[in-house]
């Protein structure tokens, strides 16, 4: 079994999709700490005000590591970030892995939770809107697509903040307890903001799912299914879904860095301490390490789910592999 | 006729116009304070209602609607200025390293969504409505490439253009006498769309901050001066949050409208 011809194909495959994603990782970190290090001003200076010591403005400048060349700063930055290190904040002088880390424990939950209520409310829409195409039942619901992908997210969270949280007081209208209030609290408190972060992308993903399904009806193998006497329904559940899951798993994955990114904007709108308040205030702040590792955190996620999407993909329909 | 077309060019005309009046008139000057009038309600004599500062909303969505338009056009004419050109370049040396290098430097791009290149770009410059302009327009660039690039590829393959290579023209000229013009139709109808999403991602990076700065206006951020007074005054959400809505949904039906009308076989594919 194991030494297949598929096999080989499998792991010749693997290697180079492995390959590629070293390679842009390696150029997006390079393009990153590049912009970065364009940036105006020392930050040793600007730690220590305008009226240092050249002596202790030098010492901080070796402590921070700024005092050797650009190459082998950016190869200490990269071999740091292998290793988890991040370096150290400029305005905090802490660990900027640490504060990343409690920061993520709020956005990588809200992302998920956004994520999972997508899926949730796209998938029966797009199935039902398959199924009944043409129909009144379609139109609604593609109309109502139409209506979910035009409004912003941050709007649609003002707007459910007035409703839920001040008019009818079912969740509080900003700011996150933590997680040692229990899990449910938790996600009491996180169910608003992934409200608003989910319905445009579930709105997305509707659409994409009603395209894949009526693409998928169209194929013989749908026909030779009908033709065996299954009904329209039993057609499309047993073998229409599993073929139109294949583009619908490529725009979730897409949605993931989306969904991370929007919580960013989303996190403002609810006084929520993620990453996007760490990053704003790094700015604010001129921490630029800070928002360089933000950055290179959040392009290295969109870089390794788009890897695991490829890798699901190749698992799931054996052509690509053959492709590749 | 075309419902979806209709009705969106309707949408959209009205934002357009909205913008081009608002540079000969508005009801009320958008910067002019008038604090006894504050945060009155939509209907009377601002009939959007006014702001914490008694600013008339109405004048301030009309101004506001030119930051949308300039930088969504602006940010769509990088796109295509720098992406069409690749996608062309990628197609007529289809299969070789410069079609790779253009692809992977795609998919590089695609890795950086707008509002992280944004916030790239606000460390180091500082905010302001260019910065808004040159994130989403970055961010564009690979979405024209890589439609370009695809329905290129399949023209190529097509007799008329063999028969130009026959003819003893170069893969230049055929890409820019022959193809482009065969590509034209679906880059208008990608520029629709991607000009709507540039309104929406343009009024996200103001309000947070990252795009447009006072005085300028934005409906980015008259929505960011509303979220602490929505409880109070509600109608300093909603009116700027319809605007963006509305026009987005005008541009998306048109360009809905605009495939059916331009490519009648997709009709019959898509049903």
């Amino acid at each position: 079994m194991i030494c297949t011809p598929t096999f080989g194909l499998m792991i010749r495959y693997l290697l180079k999709r492995l390959l590629s994603l070293c390679i842009s990782l390696a150029v997006a970190s390079l393009v990153i700490f590049t912009v970065i290090e364009i940036a105006p001003g020392d930050p040793a200076s600007f730690m220590l005000g305008m009226n240092a010591q050249p002596e202790t403005l030098a010492a901080l400048r070796s402590e921070l590591g700024l005092d050797v060349s650009k190459p082998a700063r950016y190869l200490a930055w990269v071999g740091g970030l292998l290793q988890g290190d991040f370096g150290t904040s400029y305005t905090y002088r802490t660990p900027v892995s640490d504060m990343i880390a409690a920061r993520l424990w709020v956005s990588m939950p809200l992302a998920l939770y956004a994520l999972g209520l997508s899926t949730l409310i796209a998938f029966p829409a797009g199935i039902y809107a398959a199924a009944r195409r043409g129909k009144a039942g379609d139109v609604g619901v593609m109309g109502a697509t139409q209506l979910g992908v035009a409004v912003p997210n941050f709007w649609f969270a003002m707007i459910l903040v007035l409703i839920f949280a001040i008019n009818l007081r079912w969740f509080a209208a900003g700011g996150f307890v933590g997680w040692e209030q229990g899990v449910l609290t938790g996600l009491h408190a996180l169910t608003l903001p992934a409200i608003a972060l989910a319905l445009p992308q579930a709105a997305i993903l509707a659409r994409v799912m009603r395209s894949a399904l009526l693409d998928v009806l169209g194929e013989d193998y749908m026909r030779t299914a009908r033709a065996k006497g299954l009904t329209e329904r039993q057609a499309l559940w047993r073998h229409g879904l599993r073929n139109a899951l294949i583009p619908v798993l490529t725009i979730i994955g897409l949605q993931f860095s989306f969904l991370l990114a929007g919580s960013i904007i989303i996190e403002q709108v609810f006084y929520l301490p993620g990453l996007g308040r760490l990053v704003f205030q790094s700015i604010s702040a001129r921490d630029l390490i800070v928002v360089e590792s933000v950055v290179m955190l959040l392009v290295f996620s969109v870089i390794l789910v788009n890897f695991l999407v490829d890798l699901a993909y190749a698992a799931v329909d054996p052509r690509l592999r053959a492709r590749a | 006729m075309n419902r979806n077309l209709i009705l969106g060019a309707l949408l959209t005309s009205v934002f357009l116009l909205s913008a081009l009046v608002s540079f000969v008139w508005t009801p009320f000057s958008h910067t002019a304070m008038d604090i006894p009038n504050k945060l009155q309600g939509v209907g009377g004599a601002h009939l959007l209602g006014t702001d914490h500062f008694g600013r008339d909303i109405l004048s301030m969505i009309m101004v506001g609607a030119r930051t949308s338009i300039a930088v969504a056009l602006v940010a769509v004419g990088i796109g295509m200025g720098l992406g069409v050109p690749l996608g062309l370049w990628a197609a007529a040396k289809r299969g070789s390293l410069v079609d790779e290098i253009i692809m992977r430097g795609n998919d590089l791009v695609f890795a950086f969504p707008s509002l992280v290149i944004a916030i790239l770009i606000t460390a180091i410059f500082g905010a302001s409505a260019i910065n808004a302009i040159i994130a989403i327009g970055i961010f564009n660039i690979p979405v024209f490439a890589r439609i370009t690039r695809g329905a290129a590829l399949s023209l190529w393959e097509r007799e008329f253009i063999l028969a130009a290579r026959v003819a003893g023209k170069s893969a230049a000229r055929i890409s820019v006498e022959h193809i482009l013009p065969n590509v034209t139709n679906l880059l208008i109808v990608q520029g629709t769309i991607q000009f709507s999403l540039g309104i929406l991602a343009e009024a996200g990076l103001s309000y947070v901050g990252l795009g447009a700065q006072p005085p300028t206006p934005s409906w980015g951020r008259m929505l960011a001066d509303a979220q602490t007074m929505v409880s109070i005054a509600p109608h300093m959400a909603l009116v700027p949050g319809f605007a963006i809505i509305l026009t987005v949904l005008g541009l998306n039906l048109m360009g809905d409208g605009l495939r059916d009308a331009l490519d009648p076989r997709l009709r019959v594919t898509r049903k």
